[in-house]
């Protein structure tokens, strides 16, 4: 049963990929964008990761949608027909592949309890959590107090992130308006 | 290494080969589409194929989330892939934000978000300036062939 929904969302998941690649109005894209998100959440959900797919949902469909909405209100609307055609990166893509599926074929079985992943740190960190920690969800507790410094880290990366943003395009407003200026000015100046 | 391509063997490794054929897709977007805003989904694309991969490493089959029900003997999944992925979910977020604000930037100083157009405008710009020192450099050049004269 698992299985079956497996296949079947992530086939809807390659068929939006493949529509992202096709599409060319950019609005499209971003919404197919969206859709990939939320279903990609359910993937999330089906494999016992809730606040993975939660945090995918938000982010990932919510925050990105916008981000990416609003550029393209400041760039362009639709993508231009390519003006040439190669076989180079579809070589490299299947080359890539194929080294891929060769690096997982010593890989443990799916689900397997066995596996290195599921025998050394991970049920530690279930074990403890109850007496150390006394707050149910797991992924909260090691992601807040076990490993809160990784997390004040990645506090750190957004912080720069965003002012690597405002730095990028604060004062866009501005110069646009004073090339609007400049337009303008020569035209009136015709008139004259 | 010696594999045999029985059954199980198909069926545990089904889902790894899965996210492969969605992590090419994505690098294929990245590689082959011209236009910069397209690059950046097909990253998107790319980075949640990557964290289907991983977190599948994490589940255990009869497992639940790993959120503490009280009952003894429960098999929960790994949650330590979990808590890696949401913060390589936020980190991929500030990346795409950064990614978006110089697609703007390039887009305020060329005009367009094409690759292609890009590329022909830098060359183009490349070739005058390059005429422009050759040419400041035969000035020179025929100056300095004056004075010694």
């Amino acid at each position: 049963m698992e299985l079956i929904l497996t296949s079947l969302l992530f086939l809807a998941l390659v068929t939006t990929a493949v529509a992202i690649a096709l599409v060319r109005r950019l609005f499209a894209v971003v919404m197919l964008a969206g859709v990939f998100s939320l279903l990609s959440a359910m993937l999330f959900v089906l494999m016992d990761a809730v606040d993975v797919a939660f945090t995918e949902a938000a982010v990932g469909a919510g925050i990105s949608s916008v981000l990416m909405l609003g550029t393209i209100a400041l760039t362009a609307r639709s993508e231009k027909r390519p003006t040439h055609y190669s076989l180079v990166p579809l070589s490299i893509v299947i080359l890539t592949g194929l080294v891929l599926i060769y690096g997982t074929l010593d890989m443990p079985n799916f689900g397997d309890p066995m596996s290195p992943v599921q025998t050394h740190v991970g049920p530690d960190y279930i074990q403890r959590t109850p007496t150390d920690i006394d707050v149910p969800n797991i992924v909260t507790a090691v992601l807040a107090s076990y490993r809160g410094f990784d997390t004040l880290g990645e506090v750190t990366v957004v912080f720069t992130a965003g002012l690597g943003v405002v730095l990028l395009i604060s004062g866009l407003g501005r110069r646009i308006r004073r090339s609007r200026r400049e337009d303008k000015a020569p035209s009136k100046g015709a008139k004259n | 290494m010696e594999f045999n391509f029985d059954l199980p063997f198909i069926l545990g490794h089904l889902n790894y080969w899965l996210f492969v054929i969605l992590m090419l897709t994505g690098l294929y977007i990245v590689v082959a589409r011209g236009n910069l805003l397209k690059k950046i989904v097909g990253l998107n694309i790319f980075q949640v194929a990557v964290f289907m991969l991983y977190i599948s490493m994490g589940k255990v089959a009869g497992g639940t989330a790993p959120i503490l029900t009280g009952t003894a003997g429960e098999a929960y999944s790994n949650p330590l892939p979990h808590v890696l992925i949401l913060t390589a979910i936020v980190v991929g977020i500030a990346t795409t934000s950064l990614g978006l604000a110089l697609i703007v930037r390039i887009n305020e100083t060329y005009g367009t978000i094409e690759e292609d157009e890009i590329l022909e405008m830098d060359q183009q710009k490349g070739q005058s300036e390059l005429d422009a020192i050759n040419k400041a450099a035969a000035a020179t050049d025929a100056q300095g062939a004056a004075s010694k004269k």
